[in-house]
């Protein structure tokens, strides 16, 4: 029997992984494969992350931004996963609120930062890039995912697709949908489901009775993973084993990180009607960034000092992709003509023309 | 019941209806402890409870499924979705299912659900929080389809909602939600689904909208008053059934006749207000009958200058009044 059609074993999941502690210290018996220049790296796009957010936040409520979902308390599930994965090579199929994975991933943040201004041109995915464009239709991905992935097999590309979902997205029928195809196919392909323990006001227990989202990957007869979420260094780990897997053959993976939305849904939301505060102040304490700053204190590699210098220049970059994308020209109301299909039909011509004459819709 | 906005008058009208007749519940997503995200449902989780208002996990499918269940045994379940852009993932349990059970069971079974969901644009929501899906469901035999445009409408529709036999999509546009305040009728305030309202009275030209865009139509006829001409207005209220005879008569005492909405131009529910007019009122028109609506490209754009052209407004919905009162 050819490995397509062989009955998969349910392998048993994985116990949930942990290399770094929220105290910053190593996981008894741990064996992080990451180092500390490549862990130095990470902190730099983890802090990015979180002051990028915090810059659209203070934007945001002075009208000058958006509705947006920030990535608070999550980054080392947007940039473990982000790091194990080739920009070159790989595809990536996201959600909304990995935006800083989009961004390692070769998305330059000023065209990211320009679609949620609306600026339509300097929002285009430059040529070369492997990123989807953000999904709001949640879980409507995860079956294009494995489609692409399926693709990648069949056109024998040493490619791989790591596509990310919530704990909510968890719930929809393209979940079922996108996973059971891909153990089917046995497409090349990485789940990624960052449950942030909330779906809005939603709690993590209405969506499923399971106690870990990673057993959920035993029905489509893959591999589960959970993972500390908050934990950089064990996201990377079993995100490398997942790609490395999935490129060698192996087969699709679930990885189920634990982690916790440290902010609200988005900046119309607010957490205060639904969440326990006591449940926010122990996600606190285990804030994915803080935790990396200790350990490597501990190494000698990271004090106050440092820490107000990589603030400073991490904002500067920022700054300057959010004032690019600021100044980048607001669009013409008749681009909204623009890519309906690649040859305008006639009525398309018609309505674009009357509005040039002056007449409007 | 004194001064509301159509959110407060939804809320009224659901908790009123609960306390009428336990079967009533309410589901969906966020409609529990954080009240829904506009605040439809605030108050009711504390009030009736986790049993009559249900948190459900993020699947609309299953939400409009799990209502129809519990409707087939005698439940009458009040499902929200969330915005009416994300109802597509159960067109099928809308369309093949809640729509057609009476008739596949030889009227066995009916599914007396009410599906509520925020509608429409104008509200700096893109893409996928500014859709107007009206025209697929008031396609479907089997479905009642209702966009009130007045807190006081949506009151008593959504109550008339609720005790219908039949599966009915209430449709809330989001701008509306907030837009005006009005008195609310005391005491059993049922209004019957199908009628339209005449919201105002003109002589020169009928001008027919629902949701977000009858307020909008008011505004131009206003405008079109001061330049002496007397436009009517009026408000369909329900798409499925559709009031032909307010229509007709309206047309067949001014000539003229508009349709505005905010879906896009091609196969909008303005084609079978058209067609209607068209065929029934042939011999009393004096002019084309016009449409005004979004441009048919695929989504409401999200910038400015964008979303301005792609919304019918006031501004524009005058000008086309001018032009036809003129042919
Ligand atoms: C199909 C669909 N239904 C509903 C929504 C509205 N909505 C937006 S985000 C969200 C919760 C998503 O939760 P989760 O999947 O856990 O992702 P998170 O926001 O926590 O990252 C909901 C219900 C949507 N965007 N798409
Ligand atoms: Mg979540």
């Amino acid at each position: 029997m050819s490995p397509r059609t062989a009955p998969s074993k349910n392998r048993a999941v994985q116990a949930r992984r942990s290399v770094l502690l929220a105290d910053g210290t190593i996981a008894h018996g741990a064996r992080p494969r990451m180092e500390e220049e490549f862990l130095l790296e990470a902190l730099r796009w983890m802090m990015k992350s979180r002051l990028y957010d915090q810059k659209v936040i203070a934007l945001q409520r002075q009208g000058l931004f958006g509705v947006y979902s920030p990535g608070i308390g999550q980054e080392a599930c947007i940039i473990g996963s982000a790091m194990a994965v080739d920009p070159v090579r790989d595809w990536m199929v996201p959600q909304y609120r990995e935006l800083m994975a989009t961004v390692h991933h070769g998305l330059p943040l000023e065209v990211i930062t320009a679609q949620y201004l609306g600026k339509i041109g300097p929002a285009r995915i430059p040529e070369g890039v492997k990123v989807l464009p953000t999904q709001v239709s949640i879980a409507a991905q995860l079956p294009q995912a494995t489609g692409l992935a399926w693709g990648l097999r069949l056109r024998r590309q040493d490619s791989v697709v790591i596509t990310y979902v919530g704990d909510g997205g968890s719930s929809e029928g393209d979940f079922h949908e996108g996973l059971n195809l891909a153990g089917v196919t046995r497409a090349p392909i990485v789940f990624f489901l960052s449950n942030n323990q909330w779906a809005i006001s939603t709690s993590r227990k209405v969506q499923t009775a399971t106690r870990n989202f990673a057993l959920r990957a035993a029905g489509y007869g893959f591999e589960g993973v959970e993972v500390d979420g908050n934990d950089v260094m064990a996201v990377y780990d079993v995100t490398c084993e997942a790609v490395e897997r999935a490129r060698s053959g192996g087969g699709p993976s679930l990885i189920a990180a634990e982690t916790y939305r440290m902010s609200f849904h988005n900046t119309t939301d607010n957490p205060s009607r639904y969440q326990d505060q006591k449940d926010y102040d122990e996600a606190r304490s285990r804030d994915p960034i803080e935790r990396v700053q200790k350990y490597l204190a501990g190494l000698g590699l990271w004090d106050a000092k440092r820490e107000a210098q990589w603030t400073e220049e991490i904002r500067e970059e920022n700054e300057r992709a959010m004032k690019m994308a600021t100044e980048a020209p607001a669009p013409r109301p008749e681009d909204v003509f623009a890519n309906v299909y690649e040859e305008p039909p006639p009525r398309v011509i018609r309505q674009r023309a009357d509005l040039v004459d002056g007449q409007g819709g | 019941m004194g001064e509301m906005r159509m959110i407060e008058a939804v809320r009224a009208a659901i908790t009123e209806e609960m306390e009428r007749d336990e079967r009533v519940l309410v589901m969906g997503e966020d409609v529990g402890r954080k009240g829904g995200v506009f605040g439809a449902t605030d108050g009711l989780y504390a009030r009736f409870g986790e049993s009559r208002v249900l948190d459900t996990p993020l699947a609309e499918s299953g939400i409009v499924g799990i209502a129809i269940g519990a409707a087939l045994n005698g439940l009458i379940p009040i499902a929200e979705i969330q915005f009416a852009d994300f109802i597509h993932p159960a067109f099928d349990q809308i369309v093949s299912e809640a729509a057609r059970t009476r008739y596949r069971t030889n009227g066995d079974y009916s599914v007396p659900i009410v599906i509520r969901a925020p509608f429409g644009g104008g509200v700096h929501g893109g893409l996928y929080h500014s859709q107007s899906i009206e025209a697929f469901y008031a396609h479907v035999p089997g479905l009642k389809v209702v966009v009130p445009s007045t807190p006081s409408d949506a009151h008593g529709l959504l109550k008339a909602a609720i005790r219908d036999p039949d599966p009915v999509l209430f449709l809330e546009h989001k701008k509306v939600y907030r837009l005006v305040t009005e008195e609310v009728p005391d005491g059993d305030h049922l209004l019957a689904i199908g009628p339209a309202a005449v919201r105002r009275e003109g002589t020169k030209l009928s001008c027919f909208a629902w949701g977000l865009m009858t307020h909008y139509c008011l505004q131009a006829a206003q405008e079109l008053e001061s330049e002496g001409v007397s436009v009517e207005v009026v408000d369909l209220r329900t798409l499925a059934p559709l009031d032909r005879d307010t229509i007709l008569e309206s047309v067949r005492r001014t000539g003229k006749a508009m349709v505005v909405h905010e879906d896009n131009l091609t196969g909008g529910f303005g084609a079978e207000v058209a067609a209607t007019i068209a065929h029934h009122a042939f011999d009393s028109l004096d002019g084309p009958v016009v449409r005004v609506a979004a441009p048919d490209v695929p989504g409401m754009p999200f910038n400015t200058p964008q979303e301005d052209f792609f919304m019918p407004s006031p501004d524009k919905i005058a000008e086309a009044m001018r032009q036809l009162a003129a042919y």
